[in-house]
C-alpha cells in the first residue's frame, strides 16, 4: 500500500525530522486519524449489503441522503434542503444555552471558591443537583418553561452549567498560595489580587470548564429538542425516529458529531492563543 | 558599612510559636539580630533552626507571636514592596512575560506605564534577560526564572531583598554564576541583603555576617562577622579555617542533642 511505501528508511528519519516534516509526516495525523473511521464504514457496509439487518440503510443510500438533505433534488420530500434551518437553529440554542449557563456558572464558581461563606450556603445543595441528569429535568423543564424552544434553551443551559461551575471553582481554590503571597510583597494587596491574580491563575480551569460545557451542549441539544420544537437536529432525529426514517437520524447523529467537533476545534484554537503561557494547556 | 545609626531591620527578642490541632511547635525562640543597611547577612542552619521562620517575619508574612520585627524603628506589620522575597521556587506569575513579570511591582502601585517599561528595560539588562524579555516563566531554565525573580524585586525599589534558599534547587554552575552576579548587583546598588541557605560554603562566599541558627527550639546560635576580603576564594586556606570554624558551630548541636 502507499502507507509503507512513503515511509523512508529509518536512517532517513532521524535525518529528516530536524530539517522539515516530510510529507508522510505530514498526512500521518490524517491517515491515523481515518482508520477507524474507515474500518466501520467497511462493516456497516458489509452488515448491511449482506442484509445481517434490513432495518440499517447502506452508507450509499445515507450519503445520497445526506446531500438531499443539504441541497435538496434527490427525494424532495419534507426535509430536503433544510439542513442548514436545523443546524442553525440546534446552533443558537447550543451557543445561547453555553452562554445563560457561562453568565451564571462563572460569577457563582468564582463567588463559591473565594468567599467561604458563599461555599458553604451553595455548595451542599449543588452537589446534591449535580448528579440529577438532563433528561430527568426534561417533565419539569416543559411545565416550566412550555412545549418549545425555550424549554431546549433551558436544558442546554443546564446540561453545560456543572462543568463551568466545578472547574471554576476548582481553578479559584487551587492558586498556588506563593503567588499571593508575591504579589503582596511586590505591593498588589486586598482585592486587586483577585484581578491580578486569582482571575489569571484560575484561568486554564476555567477554560477547560468552558471547553467541557460547550461539548456537553452539544452532547444534550437532542434531549433539549425532544421538547417539542419543530426545527433542530434533534428534532430531526425526533422526527426519523417517529417516521422510521434511519437514514434521517444517521444524517442528525454525524452532522451532530462533526459541529461538535469543528465547535470544540475552535475553543482550543481560541485557548492555544489566550493559554500560550500555560505550559500544561495545548489541545 | 554602617552609615546610619538606626538599623534598617531589627529583631527584639522574637518567638514564633506555631500551633497544629493539639501540638505547638516552637519555630523560633528569643531571636535578637539587627541589620545595618548594606550589609549582606546569611542566616545558616538544618532544618527546623527557624531560618525560614525568621526571614518570613522580616518579609511581614507572618508576626512574631512575642517581641518585636522593626524595619527602621517601625514595626512590620505586613509585606511591603520596600522588603522583596526571592523564594526558592520562583514564584513568578506564569501567566506573565519576563518583562510582566519584572513590571508587576511598578504597575501595581500605579506607576506610568513609560516608567514602568524604564524601569523593567533597565532590570532586564542587569540581570541579562534581553533576549527573554517576552518569554514566559514555563520556557525558561531555573538560573534564568531566578534571575527575572531578582528583577522583580530590584524593580520595585525594595532596600532589602530577602532570599529563602535561591539557589538551592539549581544546578552548582549557575549556582556559581548566580552568587557572582547577585554579589555584583549588590556591590553596586548598596542593597540589604538577608539570605537564608543550607550550604556553609554559599554563606561564608557572600556574607559579610553569617547567623547560625540550630534547631529544637529554633534559636540563634551565634552571630559571626566575617572579615575575609572580597572577592573570596573558596579554595583559600582562610576560606577553608573559617568553613571549618561554622562547620563545628552548626555540629556541636548536633553532637548536644545526640548525647
Amino acid at each position: 500500500m502507499a502507507l509503507v511505501e512513503t515511509v523512508p528508511p529509518p536512517a532517513a528519519v532521524v535525518i529528516e525530522k530536524p530539517v522539515g516534516k516530510t510529507p508522510w509526516a505530514r498526512v500521518k495525523p490524517l491517515v491515523l486519524a481515518l482508520i477507524v473511521p474507515a474500518l466501520l464504514l467497511a462493516f456497516w457496509q458489509v452488515a448491511t449489503t449482506q442484509r445481517w439487518t434490513r432495518l440499517i440503510p447502506t452508507p450509499y443510500e445515507v450519503g445520497e441522503y445526506m446531500i438531499d438533505f443539504a441541497v435538496g433534488g434527490i427525494y424532495d420530500d419534507a426535509f430536503s434542503g433544510t439542513l442548514l434551518t436545523h443546524l442553525i437553529a440546534s446552533m443558537s440554542r447550543v451557543y445561547g444555552g453555553f452562554a445563560l449557563a457561562a453568565l451564571f456558572a462563572l460569577p457563582l464558581g468564582l463567588m463559591i471558591g473565594r468567599i467561604p461563606t458563599a461555599r458553604m450556603v451553595l455548595d451542599p445543595f449543588l452537589q446534591v443537583m449535580r448528579p440529577i441528569p438532563v433528561t430527568a429535568w426534561l417533565p419539569l423543564s416543559m411545565i416550566l418553561f412550555g412545549l418549545g424552544p425555550r424549554s431546549a434553551f433551558a436544558l442546554v443551559c443546564l446540561g453545560a452549567f456543572y462543568p463551568i461551575l466545578l472547574n471554576t471553582i476548582f481553578g479559584v481554590r487551587s492558586v498556588d498560595p506563593k503567588l499571593f503571597e508575591a504579589a503582596s510583597m511586590l505591593g498588589c494587596q486586598g482585592n486587586a489580587q483577585f484581578y491580578k491574580v486569582v482571575l489569571p491563575a484560575a484561568l486554564p480551569s476555567i477554560f477547560t470548564g468552558l471547553r467541557l460545557g460547550l461539548g456537553l451542549a452539544w452532547f444534550v441539544i437532542v434531549v433539549g429538542e425532544m421538547t417539542g420544537v419543530p426545527q433542530g437536529l434533534g428534532a430531526v432525529i425526533m422526527d426519523g425516529r417517529t417516521l422510521s426514517r434511519t437514514e434521517l437520524v444517521i444524517c442528525g447523529m454525524i452532522i451532530i458529531g462533526i459541529a461538535g467537533y469543528l465547535s470544540d476545534r475552535i475553543v482550543v484554537m481560541i485557548g492555544n492563543r489566550l493559554l500560550a503561557w500555560s505550559p500544561t494547556h495545548h489541545g | 558599612m554602617a552609615e546610619s545609626k538606626t538599623p534598617i531591620i531589627e529583631i527584639k527578642q522574637v518567638s514564633k510559636v506555631f500551633k497544629l490541632q493539639d501540638q505547638t511547635i516552637n519555630a523560633l525562640h528569643d531571636a535578637n539580630i539587627s541589620i545595618r543597611k548594606g550589609e549582606f547577612v546569611c542566616l545558616i542552619g538544618a532544618s527546623g533552626c527557624g531560618k525560614s521562620t525568621l526571614l518570613r517575619i522580616i518579609a511581614g508574612f507572618e508576626q512574631p507571636t512575642t517581641g518585636d520585627a522593626l524595619m527602621w524603628g517601625s514595626p512590620i506589620t505586613g509585606p511591603d514592596p520596600t522588603r522583596g522575597m526571592v523564594f526558592q521556587d520562583y514564584a513568578l506569575f506564569p501567566w506573565l512575560s519576563v518583562r510582566d513579570n519584572i513590571g508587576f511591582g511598578p504597575a501595581s502601585r500605579g506607576l506610568a506605564k513609560a516608567v514602568v517599561k524604564e524601569t523593567v528595560d533597565k532590570f532586564i539588562d542587569l540581570v541579562g534577560l534581553g533576549k527573554f524579555a517576552n518569554a514566559y516563566p514555563h520556557q525558561l531554565s531555573g538560573g534564568m526564572k531566578q534571575r527575572v525573580a531578582i528583577a522583580r524585586v530590584l524593580a520595585n525599589d525594595a532596600e532589602v531583598v530577602l532570599m529563602d534558599e535561591p539557589f538551592g534547587a539549581l544546578d552548582a554552575m549557575t549556582r556559581e554564576r548566580l552568587q557572582d552576579e547577585l554579589l555584583d548587583i549588590w556591590q553596586r546598588t548598596g542593597l540589604t541583603v538577608v539570605f537564608v541557605t543550607h550550604s556553609i560554603e554559599e554563606a561564608i562566599f557572600l556574607a559579610d555576617r553569617v547567623v547560625v541558627m540550630t534547631p529544637g527550639p529554633g534559636r540563634i546560635e551565634s552571630d559571626n562577622p566575617l572579615l575575609l576580603q572580597r572577592p573570596r576564594d573558596v579554595a583559600s586556606p582562610e576560606f577553608n579555617d573559617i568553613r571549618r570554624v561554622m562547620s563545628a558551630k552548626l555540629h556541636s548541636h548536633h553532637g548536644k542533642k545526640a548525647a
